[in-house]
């Protein structure tokens, strides 16, 4: 079977004032129907992985290299009607603040409609009953009477779920989340994560879920792959990154979580922040922050380890056992 | 809407009140006596006098006021102690005659502050943004009245091809779209059309730039729609904000054209106005102002109208 994503060595540069190697390196591989969760902090790459997927990028102040195959069509390579008919057809998004993802003049329906008309070469009526399927599907009470309502008109996390109806009505092949529940309350963070786990099988559709919340990563996910500046770090399925982590900045973000803490203890967190990629990293990029740094960390990249199947880690130290804790 | 409509339009009442109140007694305030003007220079105090009552000059303001606007909400301002003409008569003709001036130059400027303010936003930062941003902020900067003479001197001394004033062979009564006319209407209204060509291209720059940048601009090309389509939405949004820019535009352009009607002899209201002061006609100068400033007030309300019709977001009840 096809992969459904077969990311190559793929590196983003931005030019302008200065330069940022925004993607260093990065490989990816999805099969159908699977979850994958970006995860990483804030200019970590996961947002720019995301958009370079959908050709988003300002062609004129980014340097892409590497290669991109989705169902084995080279997307780096489609231009105009292609790469229209490809975007919101065969990978559509999920964006973080549905408040800004939808234009404010437009009804909801309108907008979902515009989308299958232009995909499924239907006419408008045909494709307002589908933007009415749709809505009914993300679970929006009185569907019929929202269809006619401006983004303005709806809660949060209603937005949210014209936003997911939006993406999903064409049938995409793969999803792409760009912390889609970051924007909402906490309660409805929970909702938006379980409709679109259904959504998933119901659709049977891949998806890349990007986030910083490792807790949203582990209820999504089968697969997750950490970020960090601009490169993929250690990858495994979630239950590997749980209980096995072999990258010290993994095991920082899952001991920063909130769970298992004693009342009044102090939360652990990873001191520093990330590096400024103004230059490509040609030393362990974690280096400065990791409390297991070697002097071989800071000559030369470190090598990226394979410890079992489709199960990365780019860690020295992960070549010998590490003292727990 | 229709309540909306019906608030906004009772809104009206107190704004063209104030609006009448203060050309009134603008006009009082004014030094000189109107009546120097047009009275011999030995008339006695009781010719004086008697010329005073029968123009209702001998009685308190709020008396005078109170006629001035009985008769106003009848169609009668009164008389031009000038030309002893009807003021309504006078006021109408050179109303039409700025109108026509103002919507020409509007038609003119519109587009293509329209057209140039969207490619600047569009090509932000690049050369035509720069290009286009040097052209808008020349043409507000540039005296208008300046750049007429110069027009004048250019096409109508040098060229001769343009006639430099007058509205065409009907002088200011009648008007015919023929091009022994509308040859009069074209430096006139090209000028006329410099200023909002710069304020309406700044304005669709400003808009197209910011709403570029919005995050729904990428969820557009996203689910896969065309650069046309992303426009369509773009100037569905800017629409708004930049009808209004432009409504008042029109309104600027039809009561703030006295210089340019000056400078090229355009029989409209500004002239009118012009005239009224320096021969201190009291009644015409009212009416003028009156019916400019009634015209702003309209202009306000067709412009909240409309961009409450287009824009979802402000609220219709």
């Amino acid at each position: 079977m096809t992969k459904l994503l077969e990311m190559k060595n793929l590196n983003v540069r931005f030019k302008g004032k200065r330069t940022v190697h925004a993607i260093n390196d990065v490989s990816l591989s999805m099969d159908q129907g699977e979850t994958l969760a970006l995860l990483g902090e804030s200019g970590s790459g996961k947002s720019v992985t995301l958009k370079t997927l959908l050709g988003l990028l300002p062609p004129k102040r980014s340097q892409i290299d590497g290669s991109i195959h989705v169902n084995g069509v080279d997307i780096m390579s489609l231009r105009g009607r292609a790469l229209q008919r490809y975007r919101g057809g065969e990978v559509s998004m999920v964006f973080q603040e549905p408040a800004l993802a939808l234009d404010p003049v437009y009804t909801i329906g309108h907008q979902i409609a515009e989308s299958v008309m232009r995909h499924k070469g239907v006419d408008k009526a045909n494709a307002m009953s589908t933007a009415l399927d749709m809505l009914d599907r993300v679970r929006i009470p009185s569907a019929n009477r929202r269809l006619h309502n401006y983004p303005h008109e709806l809660s949060g996390g209603m937005r949210q779920r014209v936003m997911i109806a939006l993406a999903l009505a064409c049938r995409p092949r793969l999803l792409l989340a760009d912390e889609p529940t970051t924007a909402l309350d906490a309660t409805v963070q929970i909702q938006i994560l379980l409709l679109l786990r259904e959504l998933q099988k119901e659709f049977g559709m891949g998806v890349i879920f990007v986030t910083h919340d490792i807790g949203v990563a582990v209820e999504i996910s089968e697969r997750v792959a950490v970020m960090y500046a601009g490169q993929i770090i250690e990858e495994g399925t979630t239950h590997e990154i749980i209980r096995d982590a072999r990258h010290p900045y993994t095991q920082g973000l899952l001991a920063a979580n909130l769970h298992d803490v004693a009342r009044g203890e102090r939360l652990s967190a990873i001191p520093g922040a990330p590096p400024a990629l103004e230059a490509r990293p040609d030393s362990c990029p974690f280096a400065p922050r990791c409390p297991v740094a070697m002097p071989e960390c800071r000559a030369d990249l470190p090598p990226m380890l394979a410890p079992g199947d489709r199960r990365r880690v780019a860690c020295l130290r992960a070549a010998q056992p590490i003292a727990a804790e | 809407m229709l309540s909306y409509l019906i608030r906004r339009i009772l809104l009206v009442l107190p704004v063209a009140f104030g609006v009448s109140v203060i050309c009134f007694l603008l006009v009082q305030i004014a030094p000189g006596d109107p009546l120097t003007a047009i009275m011999a220079i030995d008339a006695t105090a009781e010719e004086q006098a008697a010329m005073r009552a029968a123009y209702g000059l001998d009685k308190p303001l709020p008396i005078q006021y109170a006629i001035w606007i009985g008769n106003l909400v009848q169609g009668d301002m009164g008389k031009s102690i000038a030309t002893g003409r009807p003021v309504a008569a006078e006021v109408f003709g050179a109303v039409k005659n700025s109108l026509l001036l103002a919507v020409s130059a509007a038609v003119i400027a519109f587009p293509i502050g329209i057209f140039l303010g969207f490619l600047a936003g569009y090509f932000r930062d690049t050369w035509i943004d720069r290009a286009v941003t040097a052209l808008s902020i020349t043409g507000v900067s540039v005296p208008n009245y300046w750049l007429g003479i110069v027009l004048v001197i250019i096409f109508s001394v040098n060229l001769s091809w343009l006639p430099s004033m007058g509205a065409g062979p009907g002088g200011s009564q009648s008007w015919a779209w023929d091009w022994a006319h509308i040859r009069h209407l074209v430096l006139p209204a090209v000028t006329l059309a410099v200023v909002p060509i710069g304020i309406v291209s700044r304005t669709v720059r400003a808009l197209a730039g910011d709403i570029l940048s919005q995050d729904f601009v990428d969820a557009l090309y996203a689910k896969g729609m065309s650069r046309a389509d992303v426009l369509r939405h773009v100037a569905r949004n800017a629409a708004a904000t930049a009808l209004s820019v432009m409504g008042l535009q029109l309104g600027y352009l039809l009561g703030g054209s006295i210089l340019i009607e000056t400078v090229f002899n355009w029989p409209g209201s500004g002239f009118l106005l012009s005239n009224a002061i320096f021969q201190r006609d009291l009644p015409l100068l009212q009416g003028t102002i009156l019916i400019l400033a009634l015209f702003f007030v309209a202009m306000n309300l067709i412009v909240d109208v409309v961009q409450a019709a287009i824009d979802p977001r402000i609220q219709r009840t």
